[in-house]
């Protein structure tokens, strides 16, 4: 197919043919065109079907406001569905599919939903599918499925790069046409810093696509030339293929910009950047986009708003028809026909629906005042229209003005209400706009080109003088009005065809005539039972007209009417670029821990704790699965020695004249009386009296402490201490730092213990000079400064020694080297998770949010003698009531059975229901120490009730298990091996 | 939203974690006669104005400072930042 369609002018680069294909054709077009200008020089009216009766729909607009031209775009990982055509720039190579038929785009086997429509108008889904009920899961929804919907997905991960950014500026300015560009000038000239953003990929907006003429010369030669000037202004920034998408609290603006779209190879580049722009002030100069009016069968291929015929006529030399109609009900849609015959295309008529004289004069043209527009004719696309008096005009297209509604839709993300104006018949931006913004041009109801111009200048003049700025004294420019004259007018009601009015959804004025008898009154509640407004064009030609058949239905005016607000986004945004890098491995930063390396070169298998990544277990030649190497683990450091990272514990140093005092606060039990030299176990409650963390804390020195956290609430614990620090007891001389990722830390635990540690520090670890409980700040290998702790997670003779994070790959290999000779073994978290519970230890599944101290049985570790955070609640009657859970631990009647974490308790005999539950089964493990399944859990005065066997029930994971109440403390409960 | 730090000056909101109600400074005092319903108050019931707030910010991902901030919840305009220590010992807080 040649350019069949393809006139003189325009801003296209002719010297360059550029080869691109539709549903497989081959098709040319020029640097410079949009897909949609280049579909229409080829003469492909028909570019897709719609969404709810599969009608043949064409292209309809010239932006980003497009409801019908949605294609495929692009192939293989790389396919975009629902991009419009409209604002998808041409390059060598594009590849587009039309979507939304079934079979080819010429005979959409889908079309016969069509001949449905009487079935299928407003609610029809609540109305039609509603029996019979059996008939929704089988058949109604997949058929639905089918039949609805856009695009597709490839389904393939997205192959390309998006990046995030951030940028400042004093005054950002939105939207680049006559008025952005003035303002940007001025705001430009006096020094302030501008960023200046418009959503097209040449900067000028309708300056690029009329015929209008700026200090003499044409409007789109003014434009390049102010470009040029910004561009070379050190504080300018230029941003043309960015999208300023939202604006949110205190100045803060969302834009996407779309770096290699245009592109047919990104190169590595990113395809698309999400900008956070913070302004100090904001001038939205986004124009105005121009409406339709309904008529019937007015969705046919060929029907274009008047705007888009001049773009493409004057931007893309493009004619969108041979024989061109044209229906207004203002003087706008007179400058179409000026614009097209200047042009030498054909203008089969011109029907102005205003009763008064032709406002000008077009050789040739049959002019037609007062009149309508009632139907039109064509299968595919357009052949003629008909008039009221059923005289049919030739015609393959029809420009269609309804007026120009200005772009309000930023200043309304901030709650803003627009206001009504009658003499442009639109809404104008209301009084509560986002911080920092204000309006100009179009955008706020001034239409015509030199007034736009003044109100770019003077508004800029305005903020710049505002922000300390001294306004240039640059001339005015000479511009000239257009004409403006409008008379509402929205739909013809002589016509007995359906007439649409949301063209994406597939809604007509019928609908919303439906709509209001059916008693969706509110604008809100019309558009989501019709879907108007909806989808990716939001409604942006759809939604006055929409309104003002609702008003004239309902006998109200427009603003006593109402009107729908906008939210961000603008237009579509995709969710490759608001994730950013932020996906697969980069979704979320993965902590190692210091002896990573040495554990990946010695065969740990490793597990996800929160970000940190930890060695599991340790597996060794001819161990057939992670029990043999655990149960392994756990059996030759009860016999000998252990070696474990327990770096991920939050660790929290403490310094000042007051910090015991203010543990004192932190903690249930006291700790101003600590010895330095002495490591003490902490319980933390939360204000409610609920048990919150526990750990050690190692008093260093008479004002230092290093207190550990569990791993899970390492940042949260901080962040209660900061605010307990500044907030509650701010009199309090108190400093903490977190140091979690400054220490490595090392548990060396079993019988061997003390004689690997004592090869390793140097002081003496005897255990009159270093009891249980002791710390001390030492040497490792005589150089490396480290912290000795004797505290034991595992019940055994245990060490916990610290050295400089950057020293812990080493000293991991080096304590294993120290335990050769003891033949020592590295264990990992599932060994550790053994060991505590063999212990009686609670962790994270007991410490659950629920549990109090008496639940715990640490009741004994609320002091009684001082205040601490959560202690009066924790005294509430309800809390500490006679009945209350306890932990105790649980083995198996049956020594062969496994027990199973969740389990419920119930009395022997008793069923099992909610009325009888006694309470649940928090942790559970196979113990190689006592050779059967043991577990922690809470019943019921658990700790009056030893030996008392109860049943675990766990009806949806395998039935009954028989249980002996026991003390928690499976393993050496006197604590003579810690001690020793 | 942009918060101005009495330190460091204007940072964006997504450098803090917000908890509430500013009133979770007045810590009641744990020896009052009616200490348990104070705490009962003083830790479940809060005020929930469409309006003015003072609230609790903290710059976690900065210098860990709490701030109260006086927040309007209908259109976020904030009037008031302070530095949390400075309000609680304003309010006699000491140790």
């Amino acid at each position: 197919m040649t350019q069949s369609n393809r006139i003189k002018g325009g801003l296209i680069d002719r010297s360059q043919q550029l080869g691109f294909t539709f549903n497989g054709k081959p098709m040319q077009g020029h640097p410079g065109d949009t897909l949609a200008s280049a579909l229409l020089a080829n003469g492909q009216r028909l570019v897709g079907r719609s969404f709810k009766y599969h009608r043949p729909r064409g292209i309809f607009t010239a932006g980003s406001e497009e409801p019908n031209a949605l294609v495929q775009l692009r192939t293989g990982a790389h396919q975009e569905p629902n991009t419009r055509a409209t604002t998808s720039e041409l390059f060598d190579g594009l590849t587009a599919i039309s979507q939304n038929h079934r079979g080819p785009l010429e005979f959409d086997l889908m079309a016969v939903t069509g001949l449905l429509s009487p079935f299928l108008s407003a609610g029809f889904y609540y109305k039609t599918f509603m029996w019979p009920k059996a008939f929704w899961e089988k058949i109604y929804e997949p058929v639905i499925r089918m039949s609805a919907g856009l695009g597709s997905l490839s389904k393939l991960d997205d192959p390309d790069i998006y990046d995030k950014g951030f940028l400042h500026c004093d005054i950002l300015i939105i939207g680049a046409g006559p008025t952005g560009l003035e303002a940007a000038l001025t705001a430009g000239r006096s020094g302030a810093r501008v960023i200046i953003a418009d959503e097209d990929f040449v900067i000028g907006g309708r300056l690029n696509a009329e015929t209008c003429e700026i200090a003499d010369g044409p409007g789109a030669d003014w434009a390049r030339h102010a470009t040029t000037e910004l561009a070379s202004m050190d504080n300018v920034r230029v941003m043309p293929r960015t999208t300023v998408y939202g604006a949110y609290d205190h100045g803060v603006y969302g834009a996407l910009e779309r770096c290699t779209d245009h592109l047919g190879d990104s190169s590595g580049k990113p395809r698309q950047v999400l900008w956070r722009i913070y302004a100090k002030r904001s001038i939205l100069c986004a124009g105005a986009t121009e409406r339709p009016i309904a008529f019937g069968n007015n969705d046919r291929p060929g029907v274009m708003l008047a705007g888009a015929v001049r773009t493409y006529v004057n931007r893309f030399g493009v004619a969108p028809g041979r024989t061109v109609a044209i229906f207004t009900n203002n003087d706008d849609g007179w400058r179409t026909a000026s614009d097209l015959a200047a042009k030498g295309v054909d203008i089969s008529a011109i029907i102005d629906s205003r009763n008064q004289d032709a406002p000008t004069q077009i050789a040739d043209a049959r002019v037609v005042m007062g009149g309508r527009v009632v139907d039109t004719s064509g299968r595919k696309g357009l052949t003629s229209v008909t008039l009221a008096n059923g005289e049919k005009v030739t015609a393959d297209c029809l420009a269609v003005s309804g007026g120009w509604s200005p772009n309000v839709h930023l200043t309304c993300h901030q709650r803003g209400r627009p206001i009504w104006r009658d003499d442009i018949a639109a809404f104008v931006p209301g009084a509560d706009l986002p911080d920092g913004m204000i309006v100009a041009g179009a955008a706020n109801g001034t239409l015509t080109l030199a007034a736009g111009l003044a109100d770019g200048r003077d508004k800029a003049t305005e903020l710049v003088k505002g922000l300390g700025f001294t306004a240039s004294k640059t001339p005015a420019i000479v511009a000239q009005d257009e004409p403006a004259d409008l008379s509402a007018f929205w739909h013809v009601a002589a016509s007995r065809k359906p007439a649409w009015l949301d063209l994406q959804n597939d809604v007509t004025v019928k609908d919303i005539k439906q709509a209001h008898a059916e008693g969706f009154r509110s604008v809100e509640h019309l558009k989501r039972y019709t879907t108007l407004g909806m989808a990716t064009d939001q409604g942006k030609t759809a939604n006055i007209p929409a309104l003002a058949i609702m008003a004239d239905i309902s006998g109200k005016t427009i603003p006593e009417t109402g009107t729908t607000i906008f939210r961000p986004p603008y237009t579509p945004v995709p969710i490759g670029a608001l994730a950013g890098r932020a996906r697969g491995s980069g979704f979320r930063p993965v902590r190692h821990t210091p002896s990573h390396k040495w554990a990946e070169a010695n065969g740990a298998t490793f597990v996800e704790t929160g970000n940190w990544l930890r060695a599991q277990w340790y597996a060794r030649d001819g161990e057939k699965g992670w029990r043999d190497s655990v149960d392994r683990e756990v059996t030759m450091t009860r016999a000998s020695v252990g070696i474990c990272d327990v770096t991920t514990l939050g660790k929290i140093d403490i310094q000042g004249r007051d910090a015991a005092e203010f543990l004192n606060h932190i903690y249930t039990n006291a700790f101003l009386k600590l010895p330095v030299g002495k490591v003490r176990y902490g319980l933390m409650l939360r204000e409610d009296g609920v048990a919150y963390d526990d750990g050690t804390t190692a008093r260093l020195g008479e004002n230092h402490f290093v207190m550990t956290t569990t791993t899970a609430n390492a940042v949260l614990v901080f962040r209660r201490m900061e605010f307990a620090r500044q907030c509650l007891w701010p009199g309090l001389d108190v400093h903490m730092i977190s140091v979690t990722d400054g220490w490595a830390q090392f548990a060396v635990a079993g019988p061997n213990a003390r004689k690997l540690i004592q090869k390793v520090v140097d002081c003496d670890v005897s255990n009159d000079a270093f009891p249980f409980m002791a710390c001390a700040q030492t040497t490792a290998f005589n150089t490396t400064p480290a912290r000795l702790f004797r505290i034991s997670f595992s019940g055994e003779l245990a060490y916990e020694i610290a050295v400089p994070a950057r020293y812990g790959n080493a000293m991991m290999g080096a304590l294993m080297q120290a335990g050769k000779e003891f033949d020592a073994v590295p264990y990992g978290t599932e060994a550790l998770g053994v060991m505590r519970i063999e212990k009686g230890h609670a962790a994270g599944n007991e410490l659950n949010g629920q549990t109090t101290a008496t639940n715990l049985g640490l009741g004994g570790f609320v002091s009684a003698k001082k205040d601490c955070i959560g202690k009066v609640l924790s005294q509430r009657p309800e809390m500490m009531r006679d009945d209350a859970i306890r932990l105790v631990g649980f083995k198996p009647v049956d020594h062969s059975k496994q027990l199973i974490a969740g389990a419920h308790f119930i009395t022997r005999g008793d069923a099992a229901n909610m009325a009888n539950d006694q309470g649940w089964m928090s942790s559970v493990t196979y113990s190689p120490t006592l050779g059967h399944s043991i577990g922690l859990g809470f019943i019921k005065r658990g700790h009056e009730r030893m030996g008392e066997v109860v049943t675990a029930t766990s009806p949806a994971r395998g039935g009954d298990v028989q249980v002996e109440i026991t003390s928690p403390h499976f393993y050496d409960p006197e604590g003579g091996r810690q001690r020793g | 939203m942009i918060i101005n730090h009495p330190l460091l000056g204007p940072r964006d909101a997504s450098e803090f974690v917000y908890l509430g109600d500013a009133s979770l400074i007045n810590r009641p005092d744990p020896d009052a006669q009616n200490a348990a319903e104070l705490f009962h108050t003083y830790s479940y019931e809060r005020a929930n104005p469409a309006g003015e707030h003072r609230e609790l910010w903290y710059h976690e991902q900065g210098d860990r400072s709490w701030l109260v901030v006086t927040r309007n919840t209908l259109t976020h305009a904030i009037t008031e930042v302070e530095m949390a220590r400075d309000v609680a010992l304003k309010q006699g807080r000491d140790r």
